[in-house]
């Protein structure tokens, strides 16, 4: 199946054809993948970014990411995005360093703030990009976290 | 059979603020067991919150979100006393929904 | 392996945040890593089972834990935490909660105590009802001032042996408890460890476990937190329910007394 995607991705189809191999029944994304595409099994930030269509995002003073510059552990990390701009449809979190970086993409209907917290498994000390969709248009930030292992490692 | 998810959501000047804890493993499918067999992919995959039936908040996770994920958002237009329903689904196509009320 | 490339990793990071600037020292980058993980723990969810499990009729007996004495009369819970370790008469032995917990399902429920402590700690799904039950029994403590007593000649001879166990060294590194514990300002790694010999320390060590523990994904109780600290001394394995474990709880939670109990806590 996943060798499957990747022929069609190459062959240049783009999210047209996908999309209609979707609807064919041809391809099927694995439960989890199926908002992003492949974005989620992407091993790099641009690959991501690409995947998702935010290829050519801004960069933005508008993102703020609020989180501690160093984690007592990396297995739960608290980070919380808020997007001063307006119009934010989306907010998305990738984690440069971790096998594949996008972590989590959340979806704001008109009425809720653009403003969400979560925590995240991180690997090792990584800029973490928090990516805004605004009006149609990708926005993004980014800020180190560093990770650190406390005591005798247990 | 999942645990159920600790739910809290609290009405302020009309913005209601949701906090959710969610029961689950969040495997990331690169951990090996005490065998040194690698523990398969099992994490929540798609989140929706929704109030009287509207959609207020919806996400796409990966394995790297943590295990027993926390999540925060707030919403407008909800009121003491109105339900607020989440859902969560996994990779593996098990689905949890709990609800709390607003207070 | 994966040690060293951690401590590397954690070394090189300890430097680059003490290097950085003046704006944020790592300790208040850490206070704030803390204080942002307090706004959500996951020992709510083991609350809730071990409100349920303590409900639950189970075994031979099928009898709840609602019968269960933890000292302060059958099925009163509220408080009842920040007064153990304490003597028991029908048991004749002072006893924790873990310990008397395992008495209850023995005694309550019929369980044959192998098959009771079966899973003390648990792993992912593979749960633990000690640390289920202790999750709820500790939250109704919350608030509570820690006020262990040493009226029965056990308990002073539990806190006597809990004393000298705390300062005895041994295990092939020599490490007594005191070692790491004994004095303020000390560290491993960025984790800053409690003076366990002075009385803001004692406190604040004993009334914040059990705890959900990041790194452990679990919530995590004093036994374990005993147990832990064995393995990492490499003394030999701490047996649950020990005499010896739960002497040092009672030297540690009545040096505790004074303070509020505010437990279950969070933690990397």
């Amino acid at each position: 199946m996943q060798h499957t995607r990747r022929k069609v991705l190459k062959s240049g189809g783009g999210a047209g054809v996908l999309a209609l191999l979707f609807a064919a029944g041809i391809v099927r994304p694995a439960k989890g993948l199926a908002q992003s595409g492949n974005a989620f099994s992407m091993k790099t930030v641009p690959d991501a970014m690409r995947a998702l269509g935010a290829q050519n995002a801004a960069a933005s003073a508008g993102i703020l990411i609020k989180a501690p510059e160093i984690a007592e552990n990396g297995a739960v990390v608290p980070i919380a995005v808020e997007s001063r701009l307006a119009g934010t449809e989306s907010i998305t979190l990738l984690i440069e360093k971790n096998p594949n970086p996008l972590a989590a993409s959340f979806n704001i209907p008109a009425g809720t703030e653009p403003n969400v917290s979560t925590r995240v498994k991180i690997g090792e000390s990584s800029d973490v990009y928090a990516l805004v969709k605004a009006e149609g248009k990708y926005f993004m930030a980014k800020k180190e976290i560093k990770i650190t292992l406390g005591g005798c490692g247990g | 059979m999942s645990d159920p998810m600790r739910i809290r959501a609290a009405e302020r000047d009309g913005v209601v603020n949701v906090k959710v804890l969610m029961s689950h493993e969040m495997e990331t499918g690169q951990r090996k067991d005490a065998a040194g067999k690698i523990v398969p992919a099992h994490f929540i995959s798609k989140i929706t919150a929704t109030h009287q039936g509207k959609t207020v908040l919806s996400a796409q996770w990966g394995p790297a979100v943590s295990k027993n994920p926390f999540l925060e958002f707030n919403f407008k237009g909800g009121k003491k006393g109105d339900k607020v329903v989440v859902t969560w689904e996994d990779n593996k196509g098990e689905t949890r929904t709990d609800e709390t009320t607003i207070n | 392996m994966m040690i060293r490339r951690r401590m590397a990793a954690a070394v090189l990071a300890a430097g680059a945040a003490l290097g950085a600037l003046a704006q944020s020292s790592p300790e208040a980058e850490i206070a704030k890593y803390r204080e942002a993980l307090a706004a959500g723990n996951p020992a709510d969810l083991w609350e809730a089972r071990g409100e349920a499990l303590w409900k639950q009729k189970r075994g031979p007996k099928n009898a709840s834990f609602e019968a269960c004495d933890l000292g302060k009369g059958p099925g009163v819970v509220k408080g009842a935490y920040a007064e153990l370790p304490r003597h028991f008469a029908d048991a004749d032995r002072v006893m924790d909660l873990e310990t008397r917990l395992a008495h209850c399902m023995v005694t309550l429920q019929g369980f044959r105590y192998e098959d009771a402590t079966k899973r003390v700690f648990g792993a992912g799904t593979n749960r633990s009802d000690f640390e289920s039950l202790a999750a709820w029994i500790t939250a109704e403590s919350r608030g509570v001032t820690m006020n262990v007593a040493l009226g029965h000649a056990k308990e002073h001879e539990a806190y006597q042996l809990g004393e000298k166990m705390f300062y005895f060294r041994g295990g092939p590194h020599d490490f007594a408890c005191a070692t790491c514990h004994g004095e303020s300002g000390k560290r491993i790694r960025l984790q800053d460890l409690p003076n366990l010999t002075e009385k803001a320390g004692a406190q604040l060590a004993y009334t914040t476990w059990p705890a959900y523990r990041v790194s452990q994904g679990e919530l995590r109780t004093f036994q374990w937190r005993l147990n832990d600290c064995f393995r990492q001394q490499r003394f030999p394995d701490l047996k649950f329910a020990s005499d010896a474990s739960i002497a040092l709880t009672t030297f540690l939670a009545r040096n505790a007394n004074g303070a509020a109990f505010n437990a279950p806590a969070i933690k990397r």
